[in-house]
């Protein structure tokens, strides 16, 4: 996925002049992922930015570009260290094309790296994506796979919008396929079935979607047929295709590593009762990370959704119960 | 404008602030000036000094939501923007309704803002203003990025961003001082020193002998200025513009002055400040000076003056007049600039709030 990214970045800034790249380390060091590799070799430092250590500035800087007309790319190293620009964020990129009824846009990029299974220090596993899902004028989307991370970031650039581009650390280097080599880009708001089914809807996003898949397998094993919907877009939500799939399976799993509290699959859960109540046969199950602050490296195994837990939670709570 | 603008490539950083007008109406040694020129300055000033007395009348009257005054900072409203040039841009706050002004917002659409309706921070295509920023800061970074993206572009356009002596402790102005030093970008950033941040003292925001001095922390010149005097806001600014469209880097202006008024309508300045210090400033107000060296010199009577009143007063009347016969937009209205493209949440949520305000009003 790694690559991928890489790739659009590349494809990004040679496509269009408006385009930048800025953050802590993103020249020089190419990321501290390495996802800017090369890019400042190829494109100049005056397009690919390393920037002083200031997350609020980094984002009120470039939305600042972006209302001139700039097309700002940003990438704020992990989502625990996103916290310092919370406030440009919603105070001012999402909203203001609202505040000046579309005379001023922030057509900009914000790339978060996020999640946990990396083994990292304190504040360098965190998934609170619930945040800025909160904030009205924001698009969030999340890839799980190299084709779509590619995909997604092109849409992104090109979005009207802002848009918040959460990367699962995990998935860098874990997933890897092939991926186009030309431009293309992958809609944003529109959900992915990953695997069809007719027992029970799994619906995942970003990292969890390997777990999510792997659990998919294990009920295959046990006579479960499930189908696995890879959301891809947060906001905008694709709405629909969850609910035809509740319709048909009757049963549904959210699977996140965020905490529980707060987190997107209460929204799911609200959303599949307003729409699709009729079709339960059983309450929607969510399985997530928890309510407590993300566990140092020792620790983190007991915090994440793992395989065996999410087949094991969806057959007893979903088909047992 | 007739003095030398290099005077001040750098004054003293703390200290007395440099003026050319005296409270008097006597000018320095060594500056002259135009007596047209100062006739115009002194003619917005007088204007925004209406819109301002309109809009806090107004509110009292309950046609305005809140409203902030800039009562007393005239001269900073207009003498810091009479130095721009066309295309560049304002980031200013909800205090700058006299620089947006000048600089082509209409008092229409500052009206519109403070009556509650959207399009008031909807300035016309060509005017580079952002609508004044609310929260206290923030839009210091915006003016850094604004102004970078036209050195990007070549435009030689720069970009000035106004803000108060309180703005100066929130971290945001730290960030935006450092990027603009460090990426030299063509910003002005011009502090309006008015004393007050609602009730709060100049000391409690920061313990350097001036604001000004921290411009040499982030490696760009600073300004010490007599917010009061006009043509001294205006030939430091025009330096600090010209040093930016040279592409010889940011600079900051700290112009001392005082908030005459309260800081909103709903303010009450009793509580923290003496009445011996409001009139000292009183006795220092930026109209009065040049009105005396207007007079001195032949280019000011009452005639003149009822005449200026009275336009501005027309003038404010009829842009209010116009805001308030515009149309009223469908109460749905806010849906619609969430995003550029009409999203199916927003367009259900959108039915939803008006089936909730028909039942609500019935």
């Amino acid at each position: 996925m790694a690559r991928a990214l890489n790739d659009g970045l590349r494809l990004a800034l040679s496509g269009d002049e408006r385009v930048l790249l800025m953050g802590e380390d993103v020249g020089r060091a190419g990321g501290v992922f390495r996802i800017s590799d090369k890019l400042r070799g190829e494109f100049g430092e005056e397009r690919v930015i390393d920037a002083p250590v200031a997350e609020s500035g980094i984002v009120g800087v470039a939305f600042g570009m972006a209302v001139a007309g700039m097309r700002p790319i940003v990438e704020l190293q992990f989502m625990g260290f996103s916290y310092p620009a919370y406030d440009q964020i919603i105070s001012h990129v999402s909203r203001i094309r609202h505040r000046s009824r579309h005379r001023f846009t922030a057509p900009m990029v914000i790339r978060i790296p996020y999640g946990g299974g990396i083994g990292a220090a304190e504040h360098h596993s965190e998934s609170m994506e619930s945040i800025y899902l909160h904030i009205p004028g924001l698009k969030v989307v999340v890839p799980s796979t190299p084709v779509d991370a590619k995909g997604l970031l092109l849409a992104a650039v090109e979005d009207p919008d802002p848009v918040v581009f959460l990367e699962p650390i995990r998935s860098y280097r874990s997933i890897t396929e092939v991926v186009p080599g030309d431009y293309y880009t992958t809609p944003i708001g529109e959900a992915a079935v990953r695997r069809e089914g007719t027992d029970v809807t799994l619906i995942s996003y970003g990292a969890m979607m390997r777990e999510t898949l792997g659990a998919a397998d294990v009920l295959e094993g046990r006579g479960i047929s499930a189908e696995v919907i890879d959301l891809r877009s947060l906001v905008p939500l694709d709405v629909d295709t969850i609910v035809a799939s509740v319709i048909k399976t009757g049963r549904v799993a959210v699977v996140h590593e965020a905490p529980r509290t707060g987190g997107f699959g209460g929204e799911i859960a609200a959303i599949v009762q307003e729409k699709a109540f009729f079709s339960l046969e059983m309450p929607v199950l969510r399985v997530t990370g928890w309510d407590s602050v993300f566990p140092l490296k020792r620790s983190e195994r007991l915090y994440l959704p793992n395989v065996a837990g999410i087949a094991e939670e969806v057959q007893t709570r979903l088909f047992e119960g | 404008m007739k003095g030398s603008a290099h005077v001040f490539d750098q004054g003293s950083l703390s200290g007395d602030p440099l003026s050319i007008l005296d409270q008097a109406g006597r000018l320095v040694a060594g500056y002259e000036v135009d007596g047209d020129d100062l006739r115009r300055l002194y003619e917005s000033m007088v204007w925004i000094r209406t819109y301002d007395r309109k809009a806090t009348a107004m509110q009292l009257q309950g046609r305005l939501a809140t409203y902030s005054p800039f009562f007393g900072q005239e001269a900073c409203q207009i003498g810091s923007v009479a130095a721009l040039a066309d295309g560049d841009w304002l980031a200013g706050t909800y205090r700058d309704a006299g620089a947006m002004w000048f600089r082509g917002y209409s008092w229409e659409r500052l009206f519109l803002g403070r009556t509650g309706d959207e399009r008031g921070g909807q300035p016309a295509e060509d005017v580079t203003v952002m609508p004044p920023s609310i929260t206290v800061g923030g839009h210091m970074v915006h003016a850094v990025g604004l102004s970078w993206a036209e050195k990007m572009k070549g435009s030689g356009k720069i970009a000035l961003t106004m803000f108060g002596e309180g703005a100066t402790s929130e971290g945001d102005f730290h960030e935006a001082m450092n990027f603009a030093g460090v990426f030299h970008t063509p910003t002005v950033f011009f502090c309006q020193n008015n004393q007050y941040a609602i009730s709060a003292p100049r000391e409690i925001q920061t313990a350097s002998d001036s604001i000004a001095q921290k411009a040499l922390a982030y490696g760009m010149v600073g300004y010490l200025v007599n917010g009061n005097d006009v043509l001294a806001v205006r030939e430091v600014t025009a330096a600090a513009a010209e040093r930016a469209r040279n592409g010889d880097g940011p600079s900051l202006i700290e112009a001392i002055t005082y908030r005459r008024g309260p800081h909103t309508t709903a303010d009450d300045p009793t509580k923290y400040r003496t009445s011996q210090e409001e009139d000292l400033w009183t006795e220092r107000d930026p109209l009065e000076r040049v009105r005396a060296y207007l007079a001195d010199a032949g280019l000011w009577d009452e005639p003149w003056q009822t005449e200026l009143e009275e336009a501005a007063g027309v003038a404010v009347e009829t842009a209010v007049g116009a805001a308030e016969a515009l149309p009223k937009l469908d109460a749905g209205n806010f849906f619609d600039a969430v995003f550029e493209n009409p999203n199916p949440t927003l367009s259900d949520e959108k039915a939803a709030a008006a089936r909730r305000l028909e039942l609500g009003e019935a």
